[in-house]
């Protein structure tokens, strides 16, 4: 019992940290309709530019990951003025391909200049595990899912109550209407991409305290989140995290009980078996998407 | 029709003459390799090109077909070619299985899906330790042997890759020019007008993904015996985004793209080789300058040129062009 206990809480901590990296790319891949192979990418680049702050500058880590994270969002702005924009009316296989463009130049751009060597950021605090009864939890982990779960409610406020988030749902729900009533769509587009990265890299900050830093590990975990992202159902935010949540705790079961071998791939079982009862996932609603 | 002729005679000899004026081995291997991908390309262009629905997960075929051909004669001892064969049809099979779940799904859903069954078998060929030797990989697969001829030069294992590379070009050209090609193009254009005309959807678009995974099968199992050896590398994703890269650079929904698009994309790394850490940046530029500043794909640019004499010898023809234009 007691290792079930333990697996279920390991489970739900691993499920914390691809919510936050799910929740980035469902709001880009549902808003935008656009395959961003790249997200993973700004996923590895936050890693990256979090140890560029907090071990290379030396910042604190309070300072670091939130300028990490606004680096990669001005380079989100970036990416989309020179690559997206020219091609945001084409087909959207033209779209994906651009990000696996990016996906195959940034790693290699760090690898040259950084060599593949794996990197370590050291967490903020060194604590012993809390223990309840004969679970074990590290602060840390605690830590990087609460910083996860304060990340997507801000991000749900933003979109729920601000001015920007309001003409953002506007936006893609109907692009000509929101013109007409004087959005400036193409900014929207900007600041929609942007955030996507912001999240990305967040999810990269926040796991490089507990994880190695290394080129490859953006390609590694993106095709695991589109598989969370289409098992929660396209688009929806709490589809989202719940879908991260049963993946990180079903790899977490089948780790223990099972075989540590196939753990990875529960995820894309997870997947195939909700695609044959409801192909839209679990909360999405039939061929639609929440906005 | 007769000037089109003639440029294909010495095309097609300098094809056949390839080997003899060929001297290293190191470009023979990679106008196999450039072969291999000549296929692969050719098999993912007839769903994604044609029918408008991208796989993502295409490797996985061509893995299957790798492991199938080098099992069946290893362990079975069975004949090579019956093993390519074989490699060509489980991976049609499991195909079919794919299609019944994910054809119900479209555009990014499809892609999506199309991974999940990829990272499957990927995890398989390294879990099943039993069957594929896990993370070790086959090696000492025997070459080819087709009766009492053993293809043990690069020369041979060309002509076999080419006699591969060019039924496979013909077969895509077969299926697309025919009825099933047009409902391909009715599903890509307007899948409803093609819907309430009666056309039976699911139908079509598993005859496009049942013979490109057969051409990928087949494909893989080539490049086993070529090889001699294999590894759950074949799963990587990275072969489909190589697969994808050629057919969208070469022109989607084109017979000659996915060719031009694999030959200049096999050559590329390795004429990019000598900068060593950046070949694979500057084949990343590569690809999103295609992507930016030329949509059509390379394909079109061939066209382009070809207009650009045509124009020279029939002034009219660019009125001809300027009302393609109006629609």
């Amino acid at each position: 019992m007691n290792i079930f206990l333990q697996t279920i809480i390991n489970g739900v901590i691993v499920g914390g940290t691809y919510a936050l990296m799910a929740v980035g790319l469902t709001f880009v891949l549902g808003f935008m309709d656009l395959v961003n192979f790249a997200h993973g990418e700004l996923y590895m680049l936050g890693a990256y530019f979090t140890y560029f702050f907090v071990v290379t500058i030396a910042l604190p880590h309070i300072i670091g990951i939130p300028l990490a994270i606004l680096v990669a969002m001005l380079l989100g702005l970036l990416i989309e003025r020179f690559l997206l924009r020219p091609v945001w009316d084409k087909d959207i296989l033209i779209r994906m391909l651009l990000t696996v463009g990016l996906m195959i130049l940034i790693p290699n751009v760090i690898t040259v200049m950084l060599t593949a060597v794996p990197k370590k950021v050291p967490p903020p605090f060194t604590m012993s595990p809390f223990i309840l009864g004969n679970v074990r939890v590290a602060p840390i982990q605690l830590l990087i899912v609460l910083v996860s779960v304060f990340i997507i409610v801000l991000f749900h406020l933003f979109m729920q109550r601000t001015r920007l988030g309001k003409a953002m749902r506007a936006t893609f729900q109907d692009k000509e209407v929101a013109m007409a009533m004087g959005i400036d769509t193409k900014k929207i587009y900007a600041y929609t991409f942007s955030i996507g990265c912001g999240m990305a890299a967040a999810g990269g900050a926040m796991l490089s305290m507990i994880y190695n830093v290394f080129p490859a590990m953006g390609a590694i975990t993106t095709t695991k989140a589109f598989a969370v992202v289409i098992l929660g159902g396209l688009g929806n935010f709490a589809g989202a995290i719940l879908g991260a949540l049963i993946v990180g705790v079903s790899e977490s079961i089948a780790g223990t009980y099972i075989s540590s071998g196939y753990k990875d791939a529960v995820a894309f079982i997870l997947l195939v078996l909700i695609l044959m009862v409801k192909p839209s996932g679990i909360m999405g609603k039939k061929g639609g998407i929440e906005k | 029709m007769r000037k089109k002729w003639t440029w294909i005679v010495p095309l097609t000899l300098l094809i056949l003459m390839l080997p003899l004026l060929i001297e290293s081995s190191y470009f023979m291997h990679i106008t196999i390799l450039a072969m291999i991908y000549i296929i692969l390309a050719t098999s993912l262009n007839l769903l994604s090109g044609y029918t408008g629905l991208l796989s993502l997960g295409h490797h996985a075929f061509y893995g299957i077909g790798a492991y199938t051909a080098a099992l069946s004669v290893m362990r079975l001892g069975l004949p090579f070619l019956l093993a390519l064969l074989l490699s060509g049809i489980l991976p049609m099979i499991l195909s079919y299985l794919v299609g019944k779940i994910t054809f119900r799904l479209r555009s990014s859903f499809f892609a999506i899906s199309t991974i999940a069954f990829a990272e499957i078998t990927r995890l398989v060929s390294i879990n099943w330790v039993e069957l594929t030797e896990g993370p070790m990989g086959l090696p000492n697969i025997p070459a080819a042997s087709i009766g009492p001829l053993v293809l043990n030069s690069y020369n041979k294992q060309y002509y076999l890759v080419l006699i591969l590379a060019v039924s496979s070009i013909f077969l895509s050209y077969r299926i697309v020019n025919s009825h099933i090609g047009r409902v391909f193009k009715g599903i890509k254009d307007a899948e409803y007008v093609a819907i309430s005309t009666g056309v039976n959807i699911d139908r079509y678009l598993m005859i496009a993904i049942m013979a490109g995974a057969f051409m990928a099968g087949i494909a893989g199992g080539f490049y086993g015996q070529y090889m001699k050896f294999i590894s759950p590398d074949v799963f990587y994703f990275q072969m489909t985004v190589n697969m994808v890269v050629m057919v969208i650079a070469g022109g989607l929904g084109t017979i000659g793209g996915p060719v031009v698009g694999a030959i200049i994309f096999t050559l590329a790394p390795e004429v990019l080789r000598f900068s060593e850490g950046y070949s694979f940046i500057l084949y990343g530029i590569a690809l999103i300058l295609i992507i930016l500043f030329l949509p059509g794909g390379l394909w079109s640019l061939l066209k382009k040129v070809k207009n650009l004499f045509k124009n020279s010898v029939y002034p009219n023809n660019s009125e001809i062009e300027g009302s393609d234009n109006l629609k």
